[in-house]
């Protein structure tokens, strides 16, 4: 007998917490390496004040993306070394809950660094960035990002090269959403009225949607042993 | 080759050479020489020259046409891995990689020609527009794949995921086609619609330079892919073979 969808999935979540919660390695080597990351941006953009007013939604996302590799590299990784991973399959479970779990668990970590984020960049580019569209861009770039990452993680922790290739294969395949997320956050920093806060954000929904079904239809093929 | 033939290989995983498929494809080798060859030949000397471009326009023909060839060949490289996916068998994640090394081959043409033709049109080799950017993230999300399956020691693992990967992988190829319309502030000129503001470089489109077009795209997107394609499964089969013949040459030494 199957443990019902919805229960498997926040089974696999509620452990991803609590294992967090216990441990604080994953929210806080992401959000270091965030704070670092906007630090640095601020530095190297400093000579130029319009470049670092007019490229502060690159680096937001860039920063994001990057955090999240770190965030998702470790947080499969953790699967793989005490062998939860085989405990989770030999689980009687749908392997799409796993997936969801995992999903939902890097979500959050992503979603809690980017929260972290954007009063401090706030500070730092003085430009007012809390702004409840802002929020919605953010959660629906983490989204794809997550949901594609999650994905391609649990392939990259079985390969030999290990946490150098998830960078390698995820930053390529995310462009679309990547450029898709800037340009929606561009758009609502310029208080552009027309197409740039409309046409991106929905764009951001069709790749969420995109990436979602299509790693629900791989995830199995990924991780059957 | 015909020691190689008469070596017995029980390994399941291994074609066994046919004659008649190798002359049945240098057969078609010729053919898309001769093919290409024609196509050329009209881009150079039966298309119009153009009157703003002048004679550089004329490598757009294969310009386009690479593009077209690498898109089939990508494409392919999706069936390739969904059929893997489904049916387990080794030929169809050949065909995959085939494809994807051949789709590379045709986008890197696509890209050296486009940088040739920017280079007087554009007075650049090369500029972060959104289309020549995406493109080549598009053969660098190709050449992950490439080290995804080096990364993988176990060769059932490593057909699965680059299958995984190979299908997600088209993203970025659909990325490139439609980012001109996106992203309205490209220079890049479109060919079917109308094209963007900004775009530099675009022309009128006479009957000559159509059927130029359409024959050099036609045999770019047929022709070339499937020959070098066909070729790249035979040469990974032959080295399929060539490790099938270490590996039993290896055991009956230590009998």
């Amino acid at each position: 007998m199957k443990t019902p969808f919805l229960r498997a999935v926040m089974a696999v979540l509620r452990k991803d917490l609590r294992a967090e919660l216990r441990s604080r390695e994953l929210v806080s080597s992401m959000a270091l390496f965030a704070l670092l990351s906007i630090l640095i941006f601020s530095f190297a953009l400093e000579l130029d004040r319009d470049a670092r007013e007019s490229a502060i939604s690159g680096v937001l996302w860039v920063t994001v993306i990057y955090a999240s590799t770190i965030g998702l590299n470790r947080s499969m990784a953790m699967e793989r070394e005490q062998a939860n991973l085989d405990g989770m399959l030999i689980a009687p479970v749908d392997r799409t809950a796993i997936f969801f779990g995992k999903l939902a668990g890097n979500l959050i970590f992503a979603i809690v660094v980017g929260m972290i984020l954007l009063p401090i960049m706030t500070i730092l580019y003085n430009k007012t960035l809390i702004l409840p569209p802002v929020f919605g861009i953010l959660l629906l770039g983490t989204i794809g990002f997550s949901t594609v990452g999650t994905l391609l993680a649990t392939m990259t922790v079985q390969t030999r090269a290990r946490e150098s290739l998830l960078p390698i294969v995820m930053l390529p395949i995310t462009l679309p959403m990547m450029l898709a997320a800037v340009r929606a956050t561009t758009g609502i920093l310029n208080a552009s009225p027309t197409d740039d806060g409309v046409t991106w954000p929905q764009i951001l929904i069709i790749l969420d949607v995109v990436y979602l079904a299509a790693s629900f239809l791989l995830f199995e093929f990924v991780i059957e042993e | 080759m015909s020691a190689v033939q008469n070596f017995p290989l029980q390994s399941a995983d291994v074609v066994p050479a046919n004659i008649t498929r190798t002359r049945i494809l240098i057969g078609l080798t010729i053919v898309t020489i001769v093919l290409v060859a024609i196509g050329i030949a009209m881009a150079l000397g039966y298309a119009p020259t153009e009157a703003a471009q002048g004679e550089v326009q004329r490598i757009f023909y294969i310009h386009l046409s690479a593009f077209a060839g690498s898109f089939i060949a990508f494409s392919t490289t999706v069936v390739g891995a969904a059929m893997y996916l489904r049916t387990r068998k080794v030929k169809w994640d050949t065909l995959a990689l085939a494809g994807v090394e051949v789709g590379m081959a045709l986008a890197l043409i696509n890209l050296v020609t486009g940088m040739i033709w920017a280079r007087p049109i554009w007075n650049t080799w090369w500029t972060w527009d959104p289309r020549l950017t995406s493109e080549a993230i598009m053969i660098l999300t190709y050449a992950a794949y490439l080290m995804l399956r080096n990364g993988v020691e176990n060769p059932e693992q490593r057909r699965r995921f680059a299958s995984v990967y190979g299908i997600l992988a088209m993203t970025t190829v659909i990325a490139v086609l439609v980012i001109t319309r996106i992203r309205p502030d490209t220079i890049h000129p479109v060919v079917i619609g109308p094209s963007p503001q900004n775009t530099e470089g675009g022309f009128e489109m006479t009957q000559r330079i159509g059927s130029t077009i359409g024959i050099n795209s036609t045999i770019w997107s047929i022709f070339v892919p499937i020959t070098l394609i066909w070729w790249r499964i035979r040469l990974e089969n032959l080295a399929e073979r060539v490790r099938a013949v270490k590996m039993q040459v290896l055991t009956s030494q230590e009998r």
